[in-house]
């Protein structure tokens, strides 16, 4: 098969990662994403997700194998286009990875101003989105006196701010309570149907079964095939890859 | 070039509190060198200017007779004979003796001097700056008409002092560049530093986006500030102590020490020093962060 990743958001083929000289944390992973797709990555602790979402936001080369993000090869991609690929993807980190020095409204106006955008623009988009999660009033507070929750939703309004193309979330809903967690998933349902792909690796059993998008599941460093993500909503543009461990994404 | 952006937490590096004390220090010793350098370098076209094209004839005086006044001494009239018919030589004048007497007084003190000490007549020739004489046959020729005289150039020495300050000042040229590589050193330690410090913040950046530039604007931004600061520190230290040294060198009353005072368009060179130091603070801080972030993914 030829590695065409021009119809995917993301496509991996036969990746494999490990940590210096450890096991592979990654076998063989093959899958695509397609457009506007929406998908949960499950799998027990030590599956290799957050692994898996480290390469699909471009902080780690694999080890082996090839990896395509709208359309492009990463082993050909040179170095000074990062940035630009990256600013198409909006991350939320399991540990938040916000800027403690900054406020709330600087952490979530920090994608806006590395793109270059204008300061008027920045404020009005910063101050709509951290009052529409929530946090129209701590807009100025320091991040430590900021709670668990308030902090993770300061994290997801930085990784949407820019409406970026595709979104990976690491449990997003950690430390939320029901009412909010439900809300954020609004967002990232809203998101989705403007066209954001997303990939949320989550815990949360009862929510990947209330939504029911199709599911990427890992164990042990492998990409298993998912009979209910089947059953699931296919998106637009998945199809099935070739090998016993290629799934289909959708 | 830079930007005065902070998303990096820069101000709290305890390593960048030193940077302006190291700078200011750097800046200093910059200026004290320089300072060094113009002097010297105004002394020695002083004494080229004001020697290179005169001569001193020493005419020593009669043994066993009773000494004549100067001016009617035979071998001082031979002398000033031989001088005046001379091509090249432009003018020669007999330097009055209470002159010699004033020369010498820092040596031998106003009662010494003025004692009965066999003192040599002096001469004082000037040479045409444009025309080219052979002293070796105007010694000959004065050295027939008294075996005793001798005749100074200037030149000998004055070469043999000049080489000295000539290699004064490279050695001073010397030490300012080594203190502008001190400098660039001192910033790429203190910026890899900063980066190892800040490398989580750093990587969020990257992650969301950021290029390599957007963070090495932001640390450049912060050696200008640091640089200027040290550097005005440095140059507010310095300026008292140029003008103190030129202060205690006009004491001193011999012709040996040149002038130490500087012009205004030496303090002006001066003044720029910081601004010099700021500039290459900047610019490393920028080279390095782009240096170093170039092996992050």
């Amino acid at each position: 098969m030829n590695f065409d990743g021009s119809d995917y958001v993301v496509r991996f083929e036969n990746v494999g990662l490990r940590y210096g000289l450890g096991p592979e944390v990654l076998q063989d992973v093959s899958f695509a994403l397609a457009p506007a797709s929406y998908h949960f990555l499950i799998g027990p602790s030590g599956a290799g997700k957050s692994s898996l979402l480290r390469l699909m936001y471009l902080a780690m080369k694999p080890s082996r194998g090839l990896i395509s993000l709208f359309g492009r090869d990463m082993a050909r991609t040179a170095r000074e286009d990062l940035p630009g690929l990256r600013r198409r993807i909006g991350v939320v980190f399991q540990d938040y990875r916000l800027l403690n020095h900054l406020s709330a409204f600087d952490n979530v106006a920090l994608p806006l101003r590395v793109a270059g955008g204008r300061e008027r623009d920045i404020q009005k988009h910063v101050e709509e989105l951290l009052s529409w999660v929530g946090l129209g009033d701590h807009m100025n507070a320091s991040l430590p006196t900021l709670s668990g929750g308030q902090q993770q939703r300061v994290s997801i309004a930085r990784a949407v701010i820019t409406k970026p193309q595709l979104l990976l979330a690491d449990e997003p809903t950690g430390n939320v309570d029901d009412r909010i967690a439900l809300r954020l998933m609004h967002l990232f349902e809203e998101l989705n149907k403007l066209g954001t792909t997303i990939v949320i690796a989550t815990h949360n059993e009862s929510l990947v079964k209330r939504l029911g998008h199709p599911r990427l599941r890992l164990d042990g460093g492998l990409l298993l095939g998912d009979p209910q993500s089947r059953r699931g909503r296919k998106g637009k543009g998945d199809e099935m890859l070739d090998g016993s461990r290629h799934m289909e994404a959708g | 070039m830079i930007s005065r952006r902070t998303d990096l937490p820069l101000d709290g590096d305890v390593l960048a509190g030193f940077l302006p004390w190291l700078i200011a220090f750097m800046v200093f010793l910059a200026v004290v060198a320089a300072a060094g350098m113009f002097i010297l370098h105004d002394a020695t076209a002083n004494w080229s200017a004001g020697l290179t094209h005169t001569l001193t004839v020493q005419v020593p005086p009669t043994k066993g007779e009773k000494a004549l006044p100067a001016a009617e001494d035979p071998h001082v009239l031979d002398a000033l004979k031989v001088l005046r018919t001379t091509g090249g030589i432009i003018r020669a004048d007999l330097v009055p003796q209470t002159e010699v007497l004033e020369l010498l007084e820092p040596w031998l003190g106003r009662d010494g001097a003025a004692g009965d000490l066999p003192l040599p007549y002096l001469i004082d020739a000037e040479a045409d700056p444009d025309a080219k004489f052979d002293i070796a046959t105007l010694r000959s020729r004065l050295t027939k008409a008294h075996p005793g005289i001798s005749v100074d150039n200037h030149r000998d020495w004055l070469d043999r002092l000049v080489g000295l300050i000539d290699a004064v000042e490279w050695i001073a040229r010397g030490v300012l560049l080594l203190i502008g590589l001190a400098t660039v050193g001192t910033v790429i330690f203190t910026t890899r530093t900063g980066l190892s410090v800040h490398r989580d913040t750093i990587e969020v950046l990257h992650l969301i986006g950021a290029q390599d530039d957007y963070v090495a604007k932001q640390f450049a931004w912060r050696a200008l500030t640091l640089g200027l600061r040290g550097g005005t520190i440095g140059l507010a230290l310095a300026a008292p102590t140029v003008l103190g040294i030129g202060y205690l060198a006009s004491g001193i009353e011999t012709g040996l020490l040149p002038d130490a005072s500087l012009g205004v368009a030496q303090w002006i060179a001066l003044a720029f020093i910081p601004i010099l130091a700021a500039a290459i603070a900047t610019l490393t801080a920028r080279i390095t962060v782009t240096k170093t972030l170039a092996g992050m993914l």
